[in-house]
């Protein structure tokens, strides 16, 4: 890997020099040479202008709309705001439900953060410094993505048996002895949504901090041996402030990834667990899209802010 | 879980014989070989209620293709509102024509085409089974059969030519419970809140239908009498989610489930024990030799019913193959096949005809099954001796308490319900 990407210094360097004797020549050239970064992100622009800014700038317009049971029209108002958060101020403290429904949210996507961090951090740093050969990282890689070779369904069908009443889990644990009644809060419980969620979603911590730490220059780890750093000493002064960025690639991903879940939160809560995706589901089933529109968007704004703040602890342009 | 579309027809030999057709009105564009065209009607409905056997015998008697679409409850109405060129013919739920009708997207049927209007059975055309009234809290569908003419975005009080929906199966819901996991004998829908099933009941998360089966049990506890539970008012909505909150609090709710496959997913593996569910779902259970009880209870039944509907936008040939198609489905092929899957269909007379007397008597009459009872598949249902669960159609059909419901207050609903899901 590290190979690789000398490698691709390499060719950007080459293309520099190649570039240089370039400059003189004709007008139409350097015109064309200038648009030519354009042209190559063009693709990608009109997919995202076509597949998510208009989608979105919609769906805003549509949160200011009225609606009936089976219509909706065109207004501006901030009634599907005002029912979002109806009694919101005025009950507290107790909690009304969206707050509750985002504090569970949030609470989930805290969780698995968590656990997808500490468990991608240990798989990365598996991979980057003890498998050796590229070729078993990339079948140790395919391992990873084994949750992603069924589908929901499948999976869906697949826990009953392992976490059930009387699943595999449970009857080992009862024949072991170690406990007399089966464990009920194995499945459709916040451990059963976190366990899912964990399993399917630590993947995209173990890719970008794995690319992270394959960028560390092996000197320096050699360097703080040498100069009498204890193993855990290197990992928190040299590894992880290198790693940082795919730390930090992988929490957006996770993050936003949770925040906007609901299948998982439904079928592994029994579907008794609030979360904001499925409201937002359930609303848009009633179609009650500009209320479901609202959702979006403060869900949105939520994210956004969760991102923002994660970018305030690295400067990711700095460091990629 | 259902929502991805399932088409039918599309053989190879189908598509080859399409390529023929296509090359020959390119060749010769004469009108004649364009009447000779197949129609295919996309079928918009929940999956259960896709029988691939009805589409490929209404393909084999009358030359038209059923393609269907399938999707869940909820999603039927929202692309009968959203969507309503994506379709030709819609089966849906009775209870939603109170929010279809006025968007505005459904034509009404005209009664002279269907050759057996006069035959709709009286439950779903008058509310009535031998006469006899059944309950009509919730959306009845008498109360929503008629327009008052094709265009008409509300519903007339009085019997017209023109309907909404032309019945293609109904049934009445109760408890199913597994009787090896539970030692007492349960006799009403209290039972679904009873303490002594904490952890192992389950209830819909379809809000139209489960608030019907929270309500009915939470009447037959005695906490309240409705007005009409199928239309509550705020206060009475309020009480019911309150109640609801408190038992799911208590830890007395498993699991919510949405489709028919969880719903048999948590009765077969034990997780639940006792809930409400859907005739073919507890069949289901059966099926892989798990014994499983539709209880009958003193409250009565919930009953559902479903029918085609055309959309605002079909006309000419199409139009014609669907009221080809609907005369066919109610001339008995169609209603034999989907009783011997527990089922009932529009029409009972013609249904019998094409159903074995021992497997009528079963099915319909409450008696004890002379032979074998086998679904339409040829599977093993019961054997014989046994008896069908609630007796016979009018025991079952004259005993519904209330139907799924759309009320007045349903955004207020919905929003409460929201509120019992995140509690």
């Amino acid at each position: 890997m590290t190979e690789a990407s000398n490698s691709v210094t390499d060719t950007r360097t080459e293309a520099r020099q190649d570039r240089a004797p370039a400059r003189g020549r004709t007008s139409t050239r350097r015109a064309g040479a200038a648009l030519a970064p354009y042209l190559q992100a063009a693709p990608m622009a009109l997919v995202f202008l076509l597949f998510f800014v208009l989608p979105l700038a919609a769906t805003i317009v549509v949160s200011f709309w009225q609606y009936t049971h089976y219509s909706i029209e065109p207004a501006f108002t901030l009634q599907n705001y005002g029912d979002i958060f109806s009694g919101c101020i005025r009950d507290l403290p107790e909690l009304c439900t969206t707050f509750r429904t985002y504090i569970s949210t949030l609470k989930f996507g805290l969780i698995v953060w968590a656990t997808t961090l500490v468990t991608g951090f240990t798989v990365a740093y598996f991979l980057a410094f003890h498998v050796r050969t590229l070729k078993v990282q990339v079948i140790f890689f395919l391992l990873c993505t084994v949750p992603f070779w069924t589908s929901i369904v499948i999976r869906m069908i697949s826990w009953i048996p392992l976490l059930g009443r009387n699943g595999l889990v449970n009857q080992t644990l009862m024949s072991m002895g170690v406990i007399d009644t089966p464990l009920e809060g194995l499945l459709y419980s916040d451990f059963a949504v976190i366990l899912a969620m964990t399993h399917l979603y630590t993947l995209f911590m173990v890719v970008p901090i794995f690319n992270s730490l394959m960028r560390i220059d092996r000197d320096l780890i050699e360097a703080a041996r040498d100069a009498g750093a204890s193993g855990f000493q290197t990992l928190t002064v040299i590894i992880i402030p290198l790693g940082r960025p795919g730390i930090l690639i992988g929490s957006i991903f996770v993050v936003t990834i949770v925040m906007g879940d609901f299948l998982t939160i439904g079928i592994m809560g029994g579907q008794q667990i609030a979360s904001v995706g499925k409201v937002i589901q359930t609303q848009m089933q009633f179609l009650q899209f500009p209320l479901a529109a609202a959702n979006a968007v403060i869900l949105l704004a939520a994210v956004l802010v969760g991102v923002w703040a994660l970018l305030k602890l690295v400067d990711i342009r700095k460091e990629l | 879980m259902t929502d991805t579309p399932r088409k039918t027809g599309t053989t190879r030999r189908g598509v080859l014989k399409g390529a023929a057709a296509l090359a020959g009105t390119a060749a010769f564009p004469a009108p004649f070989v364009h009447a000779q065209e197949r129609v295919t009607l996309r079928y918009l409905s929940t999956a259960v209620n896709q029988s691939p056997a009805i589409a490929e015998k209404a393909s084999e008697d009358l030359g038209i293709d059923i393609e269907y679409i399938a999707v869940n409850t909820d999603e039927v109405p929202r692309r009968v509102i959203t969507q309503p060129n994506s379709f030709d013919l819609v089966d849906s739920e009775y209870f939603s024509l109170p929010n279809l009708v006025p968007s505005g997207n459904m034509k009404g049927m005209d009664a002279n085409r269907i050759d057996r209007i006069d035959d709709l059975a009286t439950v779903i055309a008058n509310g009535t089974v031998d006469g006899e009234q059944v309950g009509w809290d919730g959306t009845a569908p008498h109360e929503v059969l008629y327009l008052e003419n094709q265009d008409s975005t509300t519903f007339a009080t009085e019997p017209t030519e023109w309907i909404t929906l032309i019945p293609t199966t109904y049934n009445a819901d109760t408890l199913g419970l597994r009787p090896d996991l539970i030692d007492k004998e349960i006799t009403s829908w209290a039972s679904l809140l009873d303490p002594d099933f904490a952890g192992k009941t389950a209830i819909l998360n379809i809000p139209s239908i489960g608030i019907m089966d929270a309500a009915m049990a939470i009447e037959a506890r005695g906490d309240i009498t409705y007005g009409d539970k199928g239309n509550m008012t705020r206060d009475e909505i309020d009480f019911t989610i309150e109640k609801l909150i408190e038992a799911k609090r208590a830890g007395q709710f498993r699991a919510f489930w949405s489709n028919f496959q969880e719903s048999v997913n948590l009765m077969a593996s034990g997780e639940v024990v006792i809930q409400s569910m859907w005739s073919p779902a507890v069949t289901a259970v059966r099926t892989q030799g798990i014994p499983c009880v539709y209880q009958p209870l003193k409250e009565g039944y919930r009953a559902w019913a479903s029918g085609f509907g055309l959309p605002r936008t079909i006309d000419g040939r199409k139009e014609d193959a669907a009221y080809e198609f609907i005369n066919w489905f109610l001339s008995g092929w169609a209603g034999a096949h989907l009783s011997k899957q527990g089922y009932y269909p529009a029409v009972l007379e013609t249904a019998k005809e094409y159903m074995e007397p021992y497997e009528w008597a079963y099915w319909y009459e409450g008696k004890k099954a002379e032979q074998d009872i086998l679904a339409p598949d040829g599977r093993l249902l019961e054997e014989a001796g046994a008896m069908r669960d609630g007796g016979s159609y009018a025991e079952r059909m004259g005993s519904v308490a209330c139907w799924n419901a759309v009320m007045d207050e349903n955004q207020y609903m919905v929003r409460k319900w929201n509120e019992f899901i995140a509690a």
